[in-house]
């Protein structure tokens, strides 16, 4: 990644990392052609334009079209990367994702733009934080939320090599390039950015970098919270989810409702094979006007928001112990 | 396999005899599961022999072949009409007819492309199959390919608004290699389409989003072959071949009932049908 180096305070738009890793890998892959609905600009997709014109299919305002297109193109030999708002790409076009991508094992890759509440203030109609759940019910899905640019760059890239349909959250909220020891990214596995024994945060998408923070707070009280970065919510990484349970407790953070997301995908390992207590940490339904940031504050996905839930379950661990 | 030579009515006579054998395969396969779709399996007939056994360049035996052109079922319900065209073309064993809707079949109520070679998407719910077959054929025009895309809807899935999310992209675009074909037998689940949620004036509607249009008898196989023809001079526009059929079509008692659209004959009635159907499209 050019721009998006961890160790500084500067915060990134992922769709950055997104469009450049677009571009770079059409420039190698003659098969990768964008897809979008009037979301050029929403979807950063001007170099791509700019570069491929020819492999820019613009559908315009008709996702149910625009998703079955992405099927008839990778029919066609092509690898389709097909964005547009996550709350329309997947909502409007939602039977199209099942019968058309998941059923049919299509080679499509889906990329919601701006999920969770980063439209903020537009209201519950534009926020994307039933998305995992309605996909993660489909088999065939693979599901990434990665959590800074370059996980983002990384999911693309290997979505793009998956033969398989996936779908990518790509966050508009701005975040922190995450600090990491030995970057490895991989479909189905977690990657563990803190170890901590006391208990164990597993969060994506816009929530890993609180919960490090979270993390941090906590080790000050001699509280050693393990943080696992859960970006692969289908495949899940099963094992790092039963290792954290070890723990004793678990707190899942997420930009999404507390039903069926990532908190609802650890709480079916935990329940059937290692029960702890846990809390969900998302959103509680169709939200308040308010902008994204005091959205996230408001409704606790903050690191002080996975603070005060980790110190509340350790109580909970500790009096059920 | 190759664009059938032949003179016209050689051809037609060919494609009129193919269509009795998959109206008749049809039944059979409808009577041993005891359920099925068949008044949209008899007016489809037709247009799908016309397709497999004169117009399309396939090879069964490599069905991921990047050349081939394609076939979507939009009307993915008419399942007894395709698997009996897809065996007799070379797909998988006839024998494998006999499973049809059993548990664990190949041959599901619905199309399945990940178990069943010869089907390109799966479909089943309606207003699908037109957007996959656009994606295909944009595939196509970016590759200067030749092959072409065939799809064939319903009339009652045009109250679909997908389709004409495909229909105004595909006219915008110019594909010109792409044919929808519409089974205008009038008729959809419970009701006249005219009376239900009208679709006429039918062929001004696919005019105005920029489509070439004809309109045919679509049991007649002369004509059929001659819409569907390749196209000599490219028109820069997609092509709707707008087939009037019966819904039904060669059995007396299912011809234009609409309670037919699902239903199985009993065996006095398969008889009858399958008599009516020899005399009229031979053995």
């Amino acid at each position: 990644m050019s721009a998006a180096q961890p160790g500084n305070d500067k915060l990134f738009d992922c769709r950055d990392a997104w469009a450049e890793t677009l571009v770079a890998l059409a420039a190698v892959d003659d098969r990768i052609v964008a897809v979008c609905n009037d979301s050029v600009g929403s979807s950063k997709l001007g170099g791509f334009q700019k570069a491929y014109p020819e492999r820019l299919v613009n559908v315009g305002i008709a996702e149910q079209n625009m998703v079955g297109v992405g099927a008839g193109l990778a029919n066609g030999g092509k690898i389709p990367f097909v964005s547009g708002a996550s709350c329309f790409l997947t909502g409007r076009a939602l039977e199209q994702i099942k019968a058309d991508c998941a059923y049919s094992a299509a080679n499509v890759k889906l990329c919601g733009m701006a999920p969770g509440v980063a439209y903020g203030e537009l209201g519950a109609t534009h926020h994307s934080i039933e998305d995992i759940a309605w996909l993660r019910s489909f088999a065939n899905m693979t599901i990434l939320v990665p959590s800074d640019p370059w996980e983002t760059a990384e999911a693309i890239k290997a979505a793009a090599d998956l033969d398989g349909p996936v779908f990518v959250r790509v966050s508009r909220m701005p975040v922190p390039a995450i600090e990491r020891t030995q970057p490895k990214f991989g479909i189905g596995r977690a990657e563990t950015l803190r170890e901590g024994d006391d208990i164990a945060i597993i969060a994506n998408g816009t929530l890993v970098h609180h919960a490090i923070a979270a993390s941090d707070a906590l080790a000050r009280d001699g509280i050693s919270a393990r943080v696992v970065n859960m970006s692969s919510v289908n495949p899940l990484d099963e094992d790092a989810i039963l290792a954290a349970a070890e723990t004793g407790a678990i707190v899942t953070a997420e930009e999404h409702v507390v039903r069926g997301g990532l908190g609802g995908a650890v709480a079916e390992v935990v329940a059937t094979r290692h029960p702890v207590p846990m809390r969900i940490l998302g959103f509680p339904g169709f939200l308040p006007t308010g902008s994204a940031p005091w959205l996230m504050n408001e409704f606790g996905l903050s690191a002080a928001g996975i603070e005060t839930a980790v110190r509340d379950l350790i109580k909970a661990k500790l009096v059920s112990a | 396999m190759p664009v059938e030579a032949g003179l016209p009515e050689e051809r037609a006579a060919k494609i009129k005899q193919r269509a009795g054998r998959i109206r008749r395969k049809a039944l059979e396969m409808i009577v041993a599961a005891g359920q099925g779709h068949p008044g949209g399996d008899m007016s489809s007939s037709d247009i799908l022999a016309a397709l497999y056994f004169d117009i399309m360049r396939y090879d069964p035996q490599n069905p991921g072949d990047p050349t081939r052109d394609r076939f979507v079922m939009s009307k993915g319900h008419c399942t007894g009409a395709l698997y009996a065209v897809l065996a007799a073309a070379g797909y998988f064993p006839e024998a494998e007819l006999a499973t049809y809707l059993k548990p664990g079949s190949l041959l599901n109520g619905h199309p399945n492309r990940t178990y069943l070679p010869g089907v390109e998407t799966n479909t089943g719910p309606l207003g699908h199959g037109l957007p996959v077959a656009v994606g295909i054929a944009v595939a196509g025009q970016i590759d200067r390919a030749k092959f072409r895309v065939f799809a064939l809807t319903g009339d009652g899935e045009l109250q679909e608004g997908s389709m004409w999310e495909a229909a105004m992209f595909a006219g915008h675009r110019g594909l010109d290699n792409l044919v929808a074909i519409i089974d205008r037998n009038g008729l959809q689940q419970g009701a006249r389409t005219e009376d239900t949620n009208a679709l006429e004036p039918l062929a001004d509607k696919w005019r105005a989003f920029g489509w070439d249009v004809v309109e045919i008898d679509g049991h007649d196989h002369a004509q059929l072959l001659e819409a569907l023809a390749p196209r000599v001079e490219r028109s820069g526009k997609p092509l709707a071949v707008i087939a009037r059929t019966v819904k039904g079509q060669g059995v007396s008692f299912m011809m234009n009932q609409a309670g037919w659209h699902h239903g199985v004959p009993n065996a006095e009635q398969y008889a009858l049908a399958m008599e009516e159907l020899e005399r009229e499209y031979g053995a």
